[in-house]
């Protein structure tokens, strides 16, 4: 009992800590010349492979562009990605939870069979098969990310649908005779908006996390362009020598994720007091 | 480990291994089904067969690939044809590699299976150390352990290997130069950091179920029967709380599995190491779509057999499942996890 009291005192100060942190990154993305005013861009071969130091506290790569500077404008990009894939999944999930929720149950059986046997093949070698059906690319990788996600949110949304059209609200909604849209309106879109921001909250830090693994594997976005993925697979060659080419864009998809993991799941908390 | 106490032997009933298998060939069936889909949506798949755009290819190779393939045929045949190949195994030839895709995915599978099994072994190790650790640490020391204990589990359950792994290549091969970061597969030491890496996020999950089915037990009648006899916190960790805590990690191994073949593709990548994860990897970035396939199939093969010797160690470790499975009253597995 201690282990999990003590877990919900840790959530109790870890959530606000999160929000700051995800602030924080906010600003990254939506001004990053405020935080380093430098461009990600410009290259001094003369200063490449230097080490942290107070004027690169993150050192520089390999044609001596500021790897501080290159995270903080990669933030954009990465949440971009993320948020881009996390829609795909989440729109395509709505669309086979909805329906296999509310459908008849000849559907229901079928799509929720579907649904579970593709949410049991992993994610990544999921998101290769498309990859390799689309084409390598830093597109191709956001889709194939928000198509292996799909089933994993299509299974949650299908589970809450009929949580809540079994719920006696509904039913007593329906002994009233209320309309099937008016009853989908009125209670089921409602009950279903707030667990799908905790999810959206726990899959956008996930799919940030899918798709820098991608272009890690250089099936992503290509290495000049600052995004944080893309900045983990040129330092990967280097990482006998300059190791701060990988340790700190990682580390920011690491902060960002577990921000977003804590937060959403503060939030699925919220949903179940 | 809890396993072995477990009172006389289980048979397994007849109709429950039928329900088993049944749910395996739906599983099968719809994998084929996708995959079909997916080499179809690839393009032309005569012009990839024979070498991508602009191949030289004479009219008797367009013609061989046509028979082979048997390109000619109405969409269902194909698809009927597809099914048929599938259950027996016959994966195609790899279109980069010119070599049949079984021979590729059989040569590489060793290497990524070792490391896959002695992952989720040293990530049990790590989450049953965990769930003691923090069941023997009680009062003020409890809540400080479990406090670390949580965080520790969060970061290593979001942390993604590829930056793990980096991690431990930059600490215990380049700097302290204790271990090997790339591997000539023969040496044994080559394995730690991959395995480390692949393990530790799963390690991050299985604790957190076990955890929370820990806490769960805990306060369940049966402990305090057990705590008012007068056993120890050991004992009753041992001879019952752990038992049923372990259930859900069970029923989570099938999907922990299919999570470590998804880590072996950037584990092999980074530690530059044969597998079948690199070889996936390989084939996407070149977009040989048979050898892909033939790795989807063989990983969703792979989960059922998994699944299923998950769902048989269920039923050996609680005894309440095996009256329901003789009524075969949950006979709906191959979609656990």
């Amino acid at each position: 009992m201690s282990a999990v009291r003590a877990g919900l005192g840790r959530l109790g100060v870890a959530a606000p800590v999160a929000a700051v942190v995800l602030l924080g990154i906010l600003v990254a993305v939506a001004a990053p010349g405020l935080l380093a005013p430098g461009d990600p861009l410009a290259v001094s071969p003369a200063e490449g492979f230097r080490p942290p130091s107070l004027a690169h506290p993150f050192g520089t790569d390999e044609s001596g562009r500021d790897v501080l500077t290159r995270v903080i404008h990669g933030a954009a990009a990465s949440a971009g990605i993320g948020l881009a894939a996390t829609a795909i999944g989440v729109g395509l999930g709505l669309v086979l939870g909805f329906a296999s929720g509310l459908g008849p149950r000849v559907v229901d059986a079928a799509l929720s069979r579907i649904i579970e046997v593709l949410y049991a093949l992993p994610t990544l070698v999921m998101a290769l098969l498309f990859v390799a059906v689309l084409g390598p690319g830093p597109r191709s990788s956001i889709l194939a990310i928000g198509l292996a996600t799909a089933p994993g949110y299509a299974r949650m949304i299908r589970a809450r649908v009929r949580q809540v059209m079994r719920s006696d609200y509904v039913a007593y909604a329906r002994h009233e005779e209320t309309s099937a849209p008016r009853i989908l309106v009125r209670h089921i879109v409602p009950n279903t908006v707030w667990p799908l921001v905790a999810m959206i909250t726990l899959g956008v830090g996930q799919a940030i996390v899918w798709v820098s693994a991608l272009s890690f594997l250089g099936l992503g976005a290509e290495p000049p362009s600052p995004e944080w993925g893309s900045m983990l697979n040129a330092g990967r060659v280097y990482i006998g020598s300059a190791w701060w080419m990988t340790l700190f864009p990682g580390l920011a998809i690491v902060v960002t994720a577990t921000a977003l993991t804590v937060l959403g799941r503060r939030l699925s908390k919220g949903v179940a007091a | 480990m809890t396993a072995s106490r477990g009172p006389g032997r289980v048979a397994l009933p007849a109709r429950w291994i039928a329900a088993k298998i049944g749910a395996a060939i739906l599983v099968m069936w719809i994998v084929a089904t996708l995959v079909f889909f997916a080499l179809r949506a690839s393009g032309d798949p005569l012009e990839a067969i024979l070498g991508g755009p602009g191949s030289q290819a004479g009219p008797e190779a367009v013609q061989a690939a046509i028979e082979r393939y048997a390109l000619d045929q109405p969409l269902v045949v194909q698809y009927l044809l597809q099914l048929r190949d599938i259950a027996t195994l016959q994966l195609g030839d790899s279109y980069a590699r010119r070599q049949p895709v079984a021979d590729l995915i059989g040569d590489q599978l060793p290497n990524t299976l070792l490391l896959a099994v002695l992952a989720l072994a040293l990530a049990w190790v790590i989450a049953v150390a965990g769930a003691l650790v923090q069941a023997v640490s009680r009062g003020r020391w409890g809540r400080a352990v479990g406090a670390v204990m949580h965080g520790l589990e969060v970061v290593a359950s979001v942390a993604p290997q590829f930056w793990l792994g980096a991690v431990l290549i930059m600490l215990f091969a380049s700097s302290l130069g204790w271990l090997p970061a790339t591997s000539a597969s023969s040496d044994p030491a080559a394995l730690v950091l991959p395995v480390v890496t692949l393990a530790v996020p799963i390690a991050g999950f299985l604790s957190q179920v076990s955890r929370d089915a820990l806490a769960d037990a805990d306060a369940a009648p049966f402990a305090t029967t057990a705590r008012s006899r007068g056993s120890g916190e050991i004992r009753v960790l041992l001879r019952h709380t752990l038992r049923h805590a372990s259930l859900p990690a069970i029923s989570l191994s099938g999907w922990a599995f299919g999570s470590l073949l998804s880590g072996s593709v950037v584990v092999e990548v980074l530690f530059a190491r044969p597998g079948l994860g690199r070889l996936l990897q390989e084939a996407a970035l070149s977009r040989d779509v048979p050898v892909v396939v033939g790795a989807v199939v063989l990983v969703a093969l792979l989960y059922v057999v998994v699944v299923i010797a998950t769902d048989a160690l269920e039923l050996v470790v609680d005894p309440r499942l095996r009256r329901s499975a003789a009524a075969l009253r949950a006979p709906d597995v191959a979609v656990g996890a």
